[in-house]
């Protein structure tokens, strides 16, 4: 059985590698990737299977924190109901949307913001090195530098060292990352496409 | 195109050629600190019963941002092979539900190798939202709740990474975090314990011992690198000189 995954992910990855130099090998790769597609879809539902078979557990266990679970079940399975029932369009569905989903992903988004200076005023208590500090210096030029004054850019850092820090220093480091980053997605692709990694089914 | 094609062959020829060299010889990895932590914290979770969260972000496998997670699941298959027949076995989360079923099927294989299939429980691998945020209220929820005393992030996380690292920092749970994402590069880079910067991450496997082709990769990888920074410089030389 192994053997056999291993020889569909690989004839799948093959094809549609190939279909990028190969013009003959198109079709088949559309075709394929239209598969992929509709695998991911079905596997969304898995995973929201999965989220409930997870927490309908802690629930029976009466695990810590299992009144959360509780809660968070009860609420997508009454979204999911209502949404069969009266459609997405629905001016209900769209009240819980507007009122409730986005709402809270956005509180999510604010807390993000605090977390996010929390961490940069934590990072020289538990990092006192050179980096940090440059990490933290670098941030400040950037914070000050995008500020305004009522007359403008705040002078000298806002006009001059901020450009500097962002558009040469940041920017030819995040190039020699993202070229770093891009060459381990090479080799990690490569690895799966020999079957040497095989996340499909152990190895 | 054509060029793309060959590049691609003598790369793909270098790793297998590489690889059969390193089955022979043994590697020199030079030190990363997040790595000894991690080997040090995997061995100190079975010791104190403790859990393991190794999560694994939210990026897709049909894209580009899918090989980071691919990195995190051969990380996975090693711990979990180590940690399965612990009292408190490692759990993992994804973001992305196809992620989140190879994350299981991971998870499988590791028990497997260690001849303890008998004790895999399915929900240790988890979907824990489809969104980002969501995704990450879950993670959070898991190093809250299930006396975990490592979450180990590695694969696509963007700005709330600083989420899941917050609740660590509550919750004194150590953090290793790695991400492809420049953004979650920075938000690890300041609130994890130890982060993995830039390619860092796609050595997971090599530094934790996962076989001969993981160390040939970072070999290849480095070969790459000192080609790309010749045919920059070689880039530069020649619009200086005013050849294009």
């Amino acid at each position: 059985m192994r053997v056999f995954t291993a020889v569909i992910a690989i004839a799948a990855g093959v094809i549609v590698l190939g279909g990028y130099f190969f013009p003959a090998l198109t079709p088949v790769q559309t075709l394929l990737l239209n598969w992929a597609i509709i695998l991911t879809g079905f596997a969304a539902l898995v995973g929201i299977f999965n989220l409930i078979a997870v927490h309908t557990d802690k629930v029976r266990r009466a695990e810590k924190g299992s009144l959360y679970s509780a809660l968070l079940v009860i609420a997508l399975v009454a979204t999911l109901i209502f949404g069969l029932i009266l459609r997405p369009q629905h001016s209900f569905m769209q009240v819980a949307l507007n009122g409730i989903i986005l709402p809270v992903e956005a509180a999510l988004m604010g807390l993000l913001s605090v977390s996010l200076l929390y961490a940069a005023i934590r990072l020289l208590r538990r990092r006192m090195d050179i980096m940090s500090v440059v990490f933290i210096i670098t941030a400040v030029i950037i914070f000050l530098g995008s500020a305004t004054l009522p007359f403008g850019d705040v002078p000298v850092i806002g006009t001059l060292i901020r450009p500097w820090v962002s558009q040469i220093w940041a920017l030819g480091g995040a190039r020699g990352l993202l070229i770093g980053v891009a060459l381990g997605m090479l080799t990690t692709g490569l690895r799966v496409l020999f079957g040497a990694d095989r996340p499909y089914g152990g190895n | 195109m054509i060029l793309a094609l060959a590049i691609l062959v003598c790369i793909a020829f270098l790793l297998l050629v590489i690889t059969l060299w390193k089955k022979r010889s043994p590697a020199r990895l030079r030190d990363i600190p997040a790595y000894t932590r991690l080997i040090r914290t995997l061995g100190l979770s079975i010791e104190d019963g403790t859990r393991l969260h190794i999560t694994l972000g939210h990026g897709s496998l049909l894209d580009a941002r899918g090989s980071s997670a691919l990195a995190g699941l051969a990380m996975l298959r090693i711990i979990a092979e180590r940690t399965s027949a612990s009292d408190m076995p490692s759990v993992a989360s994804a973001g992305d539900p196809p992620l989140g079923l190879l994350t299981q099927d991971t998870l499988q294989a590791g028990y497997q190798a260690a001849g303890v299939e008998e004790l895999y429980v399915p929900t240790t691998g988890r979907v824990t939202g489809l969104t980002p945020f969501s995704y990450a209220a879950g993670a959070m929820n898991i190093s809250k709740n299930e006396n975990v005393s490592a979450n180990i992030m590695i694969g696509h996380f963007g700005p709330e990474a600083a989420l899941i690292a917050d609740a660590s920092d509550r919750e004194h749970v150590t953090l290793i975090g790695a991400s492809d994402n420049l953004a979650g590069q920075s938000v690890l880079f300041a609130s994890a314990d130890d982060a993995l910067i830039g390619e860092e991450l796609f050595g997971a496997g090599a530094y934790l011992g996962a076989g001969a082709s993981h160390t040939a990769s970072l070999t290849v990888q480095d070969i790459l690198r000192w080609l790309v920074v010749l045919a920059l410089l070689g880039g530069t030389a020649a619009k200086f000189l005013g050849v294009f």
